[in-house]
């Protein structure tokens, strides 16, 4: 089977902060879970970073503050979602 | 009592202490008219529990204690509700400095959004005529074990650590650490007592915020533990342009060889300084430093003892090492030795019990020239995200809970050996939620049994590569 680049992006989320695909929405921020604290933050780059095969550059990786937020940034590497 | 360092910041007058995370400066002056004034509140010395953040109220509440010789047990407000309950039930504190409704008990003087609470507890404390301080040990498993620092031991690394880091009244330092914990408060302490500044905030270095402020606010320095480097290489710190920063640290815990050398050869090439450290806050905070001008060729050593401080290595019959490369317990001498733990209220009232000698539980070792290297652990405790987190203790917690297992791991990777399959998800978040520590941080791993020797101890060299 061939993931969509959105099922790409939301598997980054999920092996990143090991959540449950029902949290992925608009409320799903930096910090809003546990999880998605400075350490899940590397965890969700480097997950993204992979899948992806991008190199993000610093104020993308900072920037990438919400689940929505990181749709826009993904897109400035060329990928679809 | 000696008098520290606090009691002479009102030279410093009108120059700025502190800028707020809005970028409000606060001067010297408004610091210690605060932080007398809450002092003042309270009536003698006493044990006092103070709540620290990276913020205003935080800081003058500790200063203000700290100048009326008023004790304080520093604690990380994001400690978890039963382990806060533990400590308060075994300290009994007269009052507590915390966050509003944080805490229990009447209030008596609030400023922004602090509180000082008169606590119902009345503990008469017995405290040691030098004791200033006091720190948890590992503030992440809520063991009640505190470190304590007298007046002594703060004041003498703190101007060790002025010097060889050469702190002046031009330095702003940005946090990156919770000032609960040895390395964070060392640096306040330190930028004070020179006159500098410390910027102070609470955002995380994966933060735009953070970045913002230090641009703005032109710090000049910030201090990190292993993990803060892992994500400044994840940040692509070399692409980044900070001008106004001239030094960075490393403590609390072993930089790889090879970031430690990534960053030395970063930092050389942008004309930064990177410094090396070691410490404990059984040491009341530093212990070693390796001098910049080493940092590339001398990559993953801990360096040399502090100013007025010595090293020595003894191996496992009590002699002192004298050949380089041999392995023995790293031994540290200096005035800033703390004076030992208290496990009770009336283990406050003990005087040095460590005659300024520190056993550090490090293994090391010391080269033809002197520089020292850690090779290994004596206790078994694993540095998570630079915070010491007991591996008998975490694995008290989980049997307390009626989980049959063993804990083992590497510094950042805890592991957890449970027999019941059924077990695997739940130890990883009870203790991840007990430590406050991200669940990346823990795996568990399934075994038939716990291996064991013939009196029952746990082999734990067998868990390895399990």
């Amino acid at each position: 089977m061939i993931l969509s680049n959105l099922e790409k992006y939301n598997n980054a989320f999920l092996e990143a902060f090991g959540i449950d695909e029902s949290k992925l929405n608009a409320g799903l921020t930096y910090q809003s879970i546990k999880e998605w604290d400075s350490v899940g933050h590397m965890s969700l780059i480097a997950e993204l970073e992979d899948t992806f095969d991008i190199m993000m550059e610093t104020d993308d990786i900072i920037d990438l503050s919400s689940y929505e937020k990181g749709k826009e940034i993904i897109t400035k590497y060329d990928i679809e979602l | 009592m000696r008098v520290t360092f606090v009691k002479s910041l009102d030279q410093y007058g009108n120059r700025t202490a502190l800028i707020t995370d809005t970028g409000v400066e606060i001067s010297y002056r408004t610091l210690l008219s605060v932080a007398d004034k809450i002092a003042r509140m309270i009536e003698k010395r006493c044990l006092v529990f103070c709540v620290c953040s990276n913020n205003f109220e935080s800081v003058a509440g500790y200063i203000g204690f700290l100048r009326a010789q008023i004790v304080p047990i520093l604690i990380n407000p994001d400690i978890d509700t039963d382990l806060y309950t533990e400590l308060e039930g075994t300290y009994q504190p007269s009052y507590v400095w915390a966050p509003k409704n944080f805490a229990k008990g009447t209030l008596s003087y609030a400023h922004g959004n602090y509180e000082l609470k008169k606590t119902s507890y009345n503990a008469v404390h017995e405290l040691y005529d030098e004791l200033a301080l006091l720190l948890t040990t590992s503030g992440s498993t809520g063991s009640p074990k505190l470190v304590r620092q007298s007046y002594k031991n703060i004041e003498s690394n703190t101007h060790s650590i002025i010097e060889y880091l050469n702190i002046t009244e031009i330095d702003r330092a940005i946090t990156t650490l919770p000032l609960s914990y040895t390395y964070g408060l060392s640096i306040l302490h330190t930028h004070l007592a020179a006159g500098a500044t410390v910027i102070l905030t609470d955002a995380s270095l994966m933060s735009k915020s953070f970045w913002s402020l230090l641009k703005e606010q032109k710090a000049t320095t910030f201090g990190g533990v292993p993990y803060t480097y892992e994500m400044m290489k994840k940040l692509r710190f070399t692409r980044m342009d900070l001008p106004s920063l001239t030094y960075l640290t490393q403590a609390g815990g072993k930089l790889s060889k090879e970031l430690s050398l990534e960053f030395s050869e970063i930092c050389a090439k942008q004309g930064k300084r990177f410094i090396v450290m070691y410490g404990q806050s059984e040491a009341t905070a530093r212990m070693s430093y390796l001098p910049w001008k080493y940092a590339i060729i001398k990559a993953g050593s801990i360096g040399i003892a502090i100013p007025h401080g010595k090293f020595t290595l003894v191996d496992a019959n009590g002699e002192i090492i004298t050949a380089p490369h041999v392995t023995g317990e790293l031994i540290y001498e200096g005035d800033n030795v703390t004076l030992g733990y208290a496990e009770s209220i009336e283990d406050l009232a003990k005087g040095d019990e460590r005659h300024g000698v520190l056993q550090t539980g490090d293994m090391a070792e010391f080269d033809e020239e002197g520089f020292f290297y850690i090779v290994g652990r004596k206790k078994r405790f694993l540095k998570i995200f630079g915070n010491r987190v007991n591996l008998d203790e975490v694995e008290g917690l989980l049997k307390s809970k009626g989980y049959n297992c063993a804990v083992g791991g590497v510094d950042d990777h805890m592991k957890i050996f449970v027999t019941d399959e059924r077990q695997l998800e739940d130890v990883k978040h009870f203790i991840s939620s007990k430590t406050g520590l991200n669940p990346a941080a823990f795996t568990s791993v399934y075994i038939e049994s716990i291996p064991r020797n013939e009196s029952g101890k746990i082999l734990y060299a067998h868990l390895e590569g399990m």
